[in-house]
């Protein structure tokens, strides 16, 4: 039978596809700093996960290659030959020498990994944090973070900053989980595994990166209709960067010149119910912190980069990026619009 | 198979037909124990977790009299088994009636303590999580007593009607295992919540 | 002729008599039955149908995610889509199709005339078809997250607080709810009738002992339905409590907890995966000794082990909740737990692997079937035992990881069974044996197809992308499996067509099967194809748990070894 296709198209398709798969195995596999991947650990107790998974890992491609084998065995060798006479093969109806041998392995195996395992959650969940750990406590809300720096006395919403960590000498950040709505899941997958956010229960994680840069991950329990744009970056920076950081969210925001107009429009509109901007009267807790807005990279929790553009389209509507988002759309005129917008870029 | 007659030893006579109505019984007497535990759980759970509002000890007084008379509907009701088994159908009457009455009683008797506690203490399903758990678990047994008096009525009726014969007894029997679960749960729900958990 | 030969001889039911009833005569004689056999078939047709509806959402997700930030449905769909297609699968089509086959041939196989009771069995039926119905009717008449007319929208395993009045306004979480209670109804009564039938309607001399696996581990899977299904029940009902009468079970503004919810459902959730896969276990302990023509390597441990499963899945649950935040001895014990049900399991395969040792194997369809699934099962079991594994969870939980294993184990277990079931037993329902040709097309396909799809849908996981996500971020390397695993679905639904065509044009021109087309062993076979109403026209006698065996093999009859 034969099937026509257009040989390019097919070719093409295939060619991308084949291209595409080897890209990826090796990003996989390379660790491609953009893909985070659990197994390109930063941190300890993505680390202490990885050196684990590697271990089970091991067990389970032992097992399944000794039973893989014995079952292909099996059916190649017992299959029925074409010559076959039609007699039936001896009725064997059990061993229990077999039984008993196939019962104490897997036990045996199972006590051995259950306790390579059983070190590794202590080690992760019942550590002790020395004097030099970062604080913070995140807040989950319906589709953002909310990060709380209670040493630093700041809030800061969807970009977690943390100073790198010295093995020799370690700095850890440790983050309270809070939830001010419904169930979410912390997961940057290079840092560590993910913990949830749950309202009405106070949950604790903790990251010691090694190395600086940007880490991603997004919101790993369901919460509703944005669940897939709760996006996260985690900055680890080295010591004086961080500290510099900090040093600018402490900072009170500026008055800028010539948005008078924009900041009384964000200020006399809905805005403020929802929004907070330090030093103004703007203290609203249902939205994210916008006193500096434009020190994170992105916007909607990930959503969409920050910059003019995007900027002014989600206050003009939110659901152009983020259908469903909790931000209504403010009904605002292309005037009020653009001063707003020129306010907002001031909040550095 | 074979239709020469076959004599089996006894050892290999499967579980007689006649007891499917036990059987089936005990299976949903296990499903239901399944959903009143959850409901046990979560009473236990929330014991002294409410942010708010009266409090068990301030609020409870042992039902007494309304569960001596369920536990009297046990044995009423084994009374009127024991009669139809031997074919007296007055007297089975007579005990099946009585089992009705004290069974209502209960009832009657949940209905005047929710009166007291709603109206009087001001606890509802709302007010806080001891009153949601409270009613859920004491309002679903009440439910399962209720459908008990329901069945018994009905029963109640044939008898009345003369169709209840002593070839019913093991029928009868089957129905008073439901009763004696509901009974049985009741002794859980009472301890846990008016003495474990107050 | 002897009584062995007279049994043995094909009977056909002629089928011009069928077909003179008046079309409004046989429908009627649908709804009302209280035959097992009937409700059986009708059970599975309705399995079948909705397993089609979830293969439908399903394709319309993997469009959606062929492609990152793609748009072919709303973030609103997509989230309706895999709620209903993990409700609907789990409910609609797994308890169904496990019910249908169960009340089908368990009391064929026992040499019994019906179910224990006949009249519960039709209720339980209509219950749970009406179940389904109720909770599809939300399509057109529930309101979920958003507000409008809609599904639920919850996830299948709806965690509070979502599910609350504050963020499921309107009516689609209760579309949920309801639907579930009733199905759930449904089940425990058939659950109830299954039990009562194989303890106490089984023929003469057939003791436990010498029962078919298939009736052993369908009253191991009624038993645990009975106990499990309650915990959904009464958490369902909870919830009801706190949508429309104030309660507070799950508000956490009351100081109620979100955890509770988890706990009560996952209670009910994991033995439920093991009441999904036993019967899979069950066809697959029937078929694979028949076409290796030896009986089942280790009767017993067989049975031991299944209780054992039965048992041991009930102290599982929390590990679908390692990233809760539990304690470390909570998470180590859960570990524990998880990792020891793995040993009757494994136990299971090596038995099933001793049964085609030295055997005689004949590769027919239903055998291809089974074949995959022991390799597939085993799969799946290892990446259960890595997701046991707690800290290795809290990186793989909840991500497209747990996704393809759960998918390898209910796909590649239990509907490759199912379909080595389907295959296996359509001869005895239908009298009419299938086209051999387009069977083995349809495994081939369905085979590749699924490995395609899930096999590479572990990858994603492991690099990081999240589960119940309309979309997904460009740049993180997930883009070329996702597309992958949606060209594999395109594979399967060929597969399926393959096998729809067979079943369909097979009922009208299939070759006549006869009572024994395979050889068998057990009670059913006995009879004609289709059996008569009254199943036996003498109740059976056994003397061993091949009975069959006994009659065709005078001379060395199972009796004299075990």
């Amino acid at each position: 039978m034969g099937l026509h296709f257009r040989s390019g198209v097919v070719r093409r398709l295939v060619s991308i596809l084949l291209l595409g798969v080897t890209k990826a195995a090796f990003a996989t596999a390379g660790g491609d700093p953009a893909t985070p991947s659990i197994f390109s650990p930063a941190s300890t107790p993505a680390d202490s996960i990885y050196h684990l998974s590697l271990f089970v890992l091991a067990i389970c491609l032992a097992i399944f290659l000794v039973v893989f084998g014995l079952l292909v065995y099996a059916v190649a060798k017992f299959r029925r030959r074409p010559e076959d006479d039609g007699r039936e093969p001896a009725q064997i109806y059990g061993s229990n020498q077999m039984e008993l041998a196939w019962t104490v392995i897997p036990v045996v195996i199972v006590v051995v990994l259950f306790l390579a395992t059983a070190r590794v959650i202590h080690a992760v969940e019942d550590a002790r944090f020395p004097p030099g750990t970062t604080e913070i406590t995140a807040v989950g809300h319906q589709f953002w973070w909310e990060f709380q720096y209670p040493q630093q006395g700041f809030i800061a919403a969807n970009e977690l900053h943390v100073p790198v960590s010295d093995p020799r000498n370690p700095t850890p950040t440790h983050i309270t989980l809070l939830s001010a709505d419904t169930d979410h899941s912390f997961w940057v997958p290079k840092l560590a595994g993910k913990t949830d956010l749950i309202p009405n229960r106070s949950n604790s994680m903790w990251i010691d990166p090694h190395e600086a840069g940007v880490y991603v991950g997004q919101c790993a329990q369901y919460c509703g209709t944005q669940h897939a744009k709760m996006l996260l970056r985690v900055v680890v920076q080295s010591r004086e960067d961080f500290d510099r950081w900090v040093a600018s969210q402490q900072r009170p925001v500026q008055n800028a010149e010539g948005v008078a107009r924009g900041r009384q429009v964000f200020e006399s509109t809905a805005c403020v119910n929802c929004h907070a901007v330090a030093g103004t009267n703007a203290n609203g807790k249902f939205g994210p912190d916008l006193t500096h807005l434009m020190s994170r990279d992105t916007i909607a929790a990930g959503a969409a980069l920050n910059n003019r553009e995007n900027l002014r389209q989600w206050v003009k509507d939110p659901d152009t990026f983020k259908p469903g988002a909790l931000m209504p759309a403010m009904q605002l005129d292309e005037q009020d619009l653009d001063a707003v917008t020129d306010y907002l870029l001031t909040l550095r | 198979m074979a239709a020469t007659t076959v004599t089996l030893p006894q050892s290999e006579m499967p579980l007689a037909h006649e007891l499917r109505g036990r059987v089936g019984m005990w299976c949903l007497i296990a499903a239901e124990s399944a959903i009143f535990s959850i409901f046990v759980v979560a009473y236990l759970y929330y014991a002294g977790k409410s942010l708010n509002g009266p409090t068990p000890r301030e609020v409870l007084h042992v039902p007494i009299f309304n569960s001596i008379c369920l536990f009297a509907s046990s044995f009423t009701i084994v009374m009127a088994e024991r009669a139809i088994a031997r074919g007296k159908g007055r007297l089975f009457g007579i005990w099946w009636l009585l089992t009705i009455v004290l069974g209502a009683i209960f009832i009657l008797g949940t209905a005047r303590e929710w009166y007291h506690l709603i109206y009087v203490e001001g606890l509802t399903i709302s007010s806080s999580l001891f009153g949601t758990t409270f009613y859920s678990l004491v309002g679903l047994h009440g439910f399962h007593v209720i459908v008990g008096l329901i069945g018994l009525s009905i029963i109640m009726i044939f008898a009345a009607l003369g169709h209840v014969k002593q070839e019913h007894a093991a029928r009868i029997e089957v129905f008073a295992m439901y009763w004696h679960f509901v009974d049985a749960i009741w002794v859980v729900v009472l301890t846990v919540v008016y003495f474990v958990a107050i | 002729m002897s009584n062995a030969e007279s049994v043995l001889k094909p009977m056909m039911v002629s089928p011009e008599r069928e077909h003179a009833k008046p079309l409004f005569d046989r429908v009627h004689e649908w709804i009302v039955t209280v035959d097992h056999k009937k409700l059986g078939l009708m059970y599975i047709v309705y399995g079948i149908l909705f397993l089609v509806i979830g293969g439908l959402e399903a394709t319309v997700m993997r469009i959606q995610l062929a492609i990152p930030h793609n748009h072919f449905v709303s973030p609103q769909v997509f989230n309706q889509l895999f709620t209903m297609h993990g409700t609907t699968m789990v409910f609609l089509v797994g308890m169904p199709l496990l019910f249908g086959f169960a009340n089908y041939l368990v009391p064929l196989m026992i040499g019994a005339r019906d179910m224990a009771f006949p009249r519960l069995n039709a209720f339980s039926f209509w219950m749970s078809a009406f179940g389904g119905i109720i909770l599809y009717f939300s399509f057109i008449g529930g309101g979920g997250l958003y507000g409008a007319g809609s599904a639920p929208d919850v996830g299948w395993f709806a965690y509070a607080p979502l599910t609350s009045q504050a963020f499921s306004p309107g009516h689609s979480t209760d579309y949920w709810i309801i639907g579930l209670l009733v199905s759930g109804i449904g089940s425990i009564g058939t659950a109830l009738n299954i039990v009562t039938t194989v303890l106490c309607m089984r023929c003469p001399g057939m003791t436990l002992g010498r029962m078919p696996l298939f009736a052993w581990l369908n009253l191991v899977t009624s038993s645990m339905v009975l106990i499990v299904i309650s915990p959904l029940t009464a958490a369902q009902i909870m919830l009801l409590i706190d949508r429309y009468l104030g309660g507070h079970f799950f508000d956490t503004q009351a100081g109620g907890s979100a955890v509770i919810w988890m706990h009560f459902f996952w209670i009910f959730g994991h033995p439920e995966v093991y009441v999904l896969i036993i019967p899979g276990f069950a066809f697959a302990s029937e078929i694979i000794p028949v076409f290796s023509r030896k009986p089942i390597f280790g009767y017993s441990i067989m049975v031991a082990a299944t209780l054992a499963i039965g048992f041991l899945s009930l102290g599982v649950w929390a590990h679908h909740m390692f990233t809760v935040g539990m304690t470390s001895y909570a998470n180590a014990f859960f570990t524990a737990s998880t990792m020891a049900v793995g040993v009757p399991t494994g136990i299971k395969i090596f038995n099933w692997l001793g049964t085609m040792w030295g055997g005689k194997i004949r590769l027919t369809v239903p055998m291809l079937f089974c074949i995959a699934f022991l390799f597939q099962f085993l799969i799946a079991g290892l990446t259960g035992i890595m997701l046991a594994a707690s800290p290795f969870d809290w990186q793989l939980g909840n991500s497209y990881f747990v996704v393809a294993h759960f998918h390898y184990v209910l796909i590649g277990g239990l509907v490759f069974t199912i379909f080595g079931a389907l295959y296996y037993w359509y001869p005895k329902v239908t009298g009419r044996m299938w086209n051999e040709t387009l069977g083995k097309w349809h495994f081939w396909l369905f085979l590749i197809g699924f490995h395609l799809t899930f096999d590479f849908m572990h990858i994603p996981g492991v690099l990081g992308m999240p589960r119940r996500i309309y979309t997904y971020e460009p740049g993180r390397g997930w883009e070329v499996w996702n597309l992958i695993v949606s060209l594999g679905v395109i594979v399967q639904i060929v597969g399926i067509l393959f096998w729809v065509v067979n079943f369909v044009w097979s009922y009208f021109r299939g070759k006549l099967a006869g009572n024994d087309p395979w050889d068998a062993w057990t009670l059913e076979w006995s009879t004609t194809s289709p059996p008569p109403e009254y199943n036996f026209p003498k109740i059976p006698v056994v003397r061993s748990r091949r009975p069959l065996w006994d009659l065709k093999h005078p001379e060395d009859p199972d009796w004299k070894y075990e």
